[in-house]
């Protein structure tokens, strides 16, 4: 394999997994701080052991979400130093402020919140979580102004050096893309965290032994309230992501439709067997004039070919392939991650509904179904960003430079190889510790049983567990 | 003073703050399995620091940050160019980062001796290799005429720099250990003055080697500048003075003479450099500075609003965190929950 194929791929795990942690902490974190908020206010001890239960199992998580992004951080110069280059002005910008403004609250805070239970009052130590949560979402935002930029450059110009300048701060932080794609992902994030507390409180309904089930009966409640409200917020920004895209990005709504010829008005499929080399469908089931619908809201209207696209960037951009390098894993992540999320919507209203009725202990096989659901949200975020990112292939930013021409020149296959198998083995090792101790500390209420700690609290006795955490 | 020259002295700045304050939570990494016999002083060794780490790492996060935004050549060259070592970092500070969280979990003595050893590699790997990347930026590197680096991996490893990499590890170590003696109590506290005491010496005649060894392999001596002098003999004087306070057994201010050599020592450093950021070893005219490594007037501008009004908010509570928990911690303390 070639040196841009190796940082391709070495670049494409690494950020992947990184966003395998990341929305869960940027959506586990705020629901955390609300239970803390409850507890607060309410003073009743159940919402401490809900903070704290779920608070444990959120700062496993997050030590991987921070390791892993550290690499994140490097990577650009490592693999795409020549990209870093050309775009470091505008590109360095977001992350620095990123640094500055989120990583320095959410780290010093985290370490304040977990060490702080006994030392502070409660209401700085509220402030605390409140703060990580803030500032986990926070970091996102800039994180994707960075990206946003690559979608869709803007407030810039090509100077005489070739490489490109800021020209309007304000500009690159309010990109349009930016304003969509950063709702899109938070919500997605607490899409995540909210089914997560759903599915382990589901779990702990199942078993059925402890005495600690109310605990457990309310954070399904909130889980599958938040869990409505994000995903429903996630959908409608998604939607208005893919009109956007019609505008700035043809190319990949084409890819992501399978949409090999322009059409007007345009079907949506449904399923499609594609032949890449043709660039033709072969089987393909459709319903008619929904995508024209979905993109203008009008029944018809022209949604543009691979094909025509194709030859339309060539007139522009001079003679090449523009056309993105796997149509088929854009094609089945929009409908994977669309899936996902109508399945999501369908969980959550009808969970409410047994909730609500009181009868979810009841339908067990419901329970069931919302342990498995824990996965949905995996797989929608993941191949989201496929799509996104994959999608703007060959571009690495969309009309200004191409992927080959981004990679670091000095690196070669050998160490990429090197790093390569490194990262992967690494991080697979660690993936199974995670998941050991997540599984471990999801299913193990141990000693934190809501009424004797409500005794045993009063001894300053039995908190081992917390204060060990460390 | 230009932009350019502004945001090189918040560099310095952020590395400054990333060697005084990372500086002794390796140093601490490092002492782990030797301090901590037993699993309780181990705990009460990484509660230590377990706080401010993630912080501190922000420091060296929020430098690369920042030379990518104002640098971005710079950020390019040293990170491509210094691939594998940077490979060798990242690695160990993942198995460091995860290795505070997971330890404690589990009540296996293997599991935990396994996050231990992460801890002490997750920490002497970076307090190395990091002296080797400094000293081989100092002292320059193989830069082609596109600003690429030309060497190997193995080029890295001459013998200034491994110098260089064994003193930031000594040091942060000395730097820990006086850390330790100020946070911790009992039994542990009388080891960390053992390894004071033990360590002092070593460094104090690693540091006067480096020194000597800089005046040949680097122009650190050439047309001195005020700065530089004052990083020299603040790096020289921060570690006599350090010696002199072990001998009398005031550690708060031991621990203050190492915190000037470390700053002293990112002072020197980076005044030896400027106006470069990193030289070339090939040709003059390939050395990257701050004006052909730098981004836009404007870029710069922004940045510089941004960062002035941030770093002073950060500074004040990251100095909180460090009054909420300045108790002295010991093994009994732990053992009361
Ligand atoms: C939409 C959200 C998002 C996205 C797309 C990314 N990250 Fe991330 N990152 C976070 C959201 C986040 C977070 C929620 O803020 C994390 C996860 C857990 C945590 O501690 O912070 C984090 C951690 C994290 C850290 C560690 C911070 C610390 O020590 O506290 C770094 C250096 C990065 N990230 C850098 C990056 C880079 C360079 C990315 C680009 C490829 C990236 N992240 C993608
Ligand atoms: C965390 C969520 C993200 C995921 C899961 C993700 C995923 C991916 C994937 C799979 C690729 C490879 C595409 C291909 O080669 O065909 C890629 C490319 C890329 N992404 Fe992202 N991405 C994420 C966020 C970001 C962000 C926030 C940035 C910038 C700030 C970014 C910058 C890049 C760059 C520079 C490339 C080019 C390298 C390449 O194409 O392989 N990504 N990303
Ligand atoms: C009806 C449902 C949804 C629609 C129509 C939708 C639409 C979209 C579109 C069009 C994009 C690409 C944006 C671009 O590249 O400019 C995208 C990306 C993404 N989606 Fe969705 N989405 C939906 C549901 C979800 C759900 C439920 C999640 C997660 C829980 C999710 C997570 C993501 C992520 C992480 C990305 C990549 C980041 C981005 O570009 O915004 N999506 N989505």
């Amino acid at each position: 394999m070639d040196a841009l194929t190796l940082a391709r791929l070495q670049f494409g795990i690494t950020t992947v997994y990184h966003f395998f942690f990341v929305p869960l902490s940027i959506g586990l974190s705020i629901i955390v701080a609300v239970m803390q908020t409850f507890y607060v206010r309410t003073g009743q001890e159940r919402y401490k052991s809900m903070a704290k239960f779920w608070g444990k199992l959120l700062l496993i998580n997050f030590a991987m979400g921070v390791v892993t992004g550290i690499v994140q951080e490097f990577q650009f110069g490592m693999n795409w130093s020549e990209y870093s280059r050309f775009v470091g002005d505008i590109f360095g910008a977001p992350l620095a402020v990123e640094a500055l403004v989120a990583f320095f609250i959410e780290s010093t805070f985290l370490g304040v919140w977990i060490f702080g239970w006994e030392k502070l009052s409660k209401g700085t130590h509220l402030a605390a979580i409140w703060l990580v949560a803030l500032a986990a979402n926070v970091s996102a935002f800039w994180i994707l102004v960075a990206n946003s930029f690559m979608q869709h450059p803007v407030g810039y110009q090509i100077a005489e050096s070739g490489r490109a300048e800021m020209t309007d701060f304000i500009a690159v932080i309010t990109n349009p893309n930016v304003l969509l794609q950063f709702p899109h992902v938070a919500l997605g994030g607490l899409t995540t965290g909210a089914f997560f507390v759903v599915g382990i409180s589901a779990y702990h309904l199942l078993r059925n032994r402890h005495r600690s089930l109310p605990m457990f009966q309310t954070s399904l409640r909130i889980g599958l309230i938040f869990g409505l409200v994000a995903v429903s917020g996630t959908m409608i920004f998604g939607h208005l992501q893919g009109q956007r895209m019609a505008d700035t990005q043809p190319m990949k709504l084409a890819s992501a439709e399978g949409l090999w010829e322009s059409e007007d008005p345009a079907s949506l499929s449904l399923f499609q067997i594609g032949n890449e080399q043709d660039r033709e469908s072969v089987v393909n089931i459709r319903i008619p004039s929904l995508l024209s619908f979905l993109t203008y809201n009008t029944p018809d209207g022209l949604v543009h070919g691979i094909n025509q696209i194709q030859a339309e960037y060539e007139q522009q951009y001079g003679p090449g392939n523009y056309v993105p390098p796997a149509i088929w894993l854009t094609y089945w992540s929009f409908r994977a991650m669309v899936g996902a999320g109508a399945a999501m919507a369908l969980l959550a209203v009808v969970g409410l509904f047994f909730s609500y009725t009181n009868r979810m202990s009841q339908f067990k096989w419901f329970l069931r179904l919302l342990i498995a659901a824990i996965l949905l949200p995996y797989l929608a975020n993941s191949t989201g960003w496929l799509l996104t990112e994959v999608g703007r292939q060959p571009w690495i930013v969309q009309g200004l430079m191409t992927i080959d021409q981004a990679v670091s020149p000095n690196v070669t296959p050998a160490m990429l190889w090197i790093t390569l198998i490194g990262f992967t083995l690494i991080y697979g090792a660690l993936m199974v510790a995670d998941i050991y101790l997540l599984q471990k500390f999801a299913r193990d209420i141990g000693h934190e049983d809501p009424q004797s700690e409500m005794s045993s609290a009063a001894q300053g006795k039995n908190q081992a567990p917390l204060k060990s955490t460390y | 003073m230009d932009l350019q020259t502004v945001w090189f002295i918040l560099i310095a700045v952020l590395f400054a703050g990333f060697f005084l304050l990372e500086g002794y939570d390796y140093g601490v990494g490092i002492l782990l399995p030797f301090l901590g016999k037993k699993d309780a002083e181990r705990r009460v060794i990484i509660n230590a620091i377990g706080p401010f780490w993630d912080g501190n790492e922000v420091w060296l996060l929020t430098a690369g940050g920042a030379m990518f935004a104002a640098f971005p050549h710079w950020y390019a060259t040293l990170f491509s160019g210094f691939y594998l070592a940077l490979f060798l970092i990242l690695i160990a500070l993942i198995l460091r980062g995860v290795a505070f969280e997971f330890r404690s979990k589990d009540d296996n003595p293997r599991w935990r001796a396994l996050w231990d050893w992460s801890l002490f590699f997750g920490s002497a790997v970076p307090a190395l290799l990091w002296g080797v990347a400094v000293a081989n930026i100092v002292r320059g590197v193989a830069i082609d005429a596109d600003m690429n680096f030309v060497g190997s991996f193995f080029d890295l490893l001459n013998p200034y720099a491994l110098l260089g990499g064994v003193l930031t590890l000594t040091l942060f170590t000395l730097h820990g250990a006086l850390f330790l003696e100020l946070k911790i109590g009992g039994e542990l506290r009388t080891r960390a003055q053992g390894v004071v005491k033990m360590l002092w010496l070593p460094v104090t005649v690693l540091a006067l080697a480096f020194v000597g060894y800089s005046a040949l392999e680097t122009d650190m001596f050439a047309n001195l500048t005020v700065l530089k002098v004052v990083g020299l003999v603040g790096a020289v004087a921060g570690l006599l003075f350090t010696g002199a306070m072990i001998f009398t057994k005031r550690y708060g201010r031991a621990f203050l003479g190492t915190a000037i050599t470390l700053i002293s020592t990112v002072i020197l450093l980076f005044w030896t450099l400027f106006p470069r950021v990193m030289p070339s070893t090939l040709d003059e005219a390939f050395d990257l500075t701050i004006y052909n490594a730098s981004s836009s007037d404007y870029t710069l501008s922004v940045m510089t609003v941004i960062a002035f009004t941030v770093v002073p908010i950060v500074l004040i509570y990251q100095a909180w965190t460090y009054r909420v928990f300045r108790k002295r911690l010991t093994v009994e303390s732990e053992l009361e929950y």
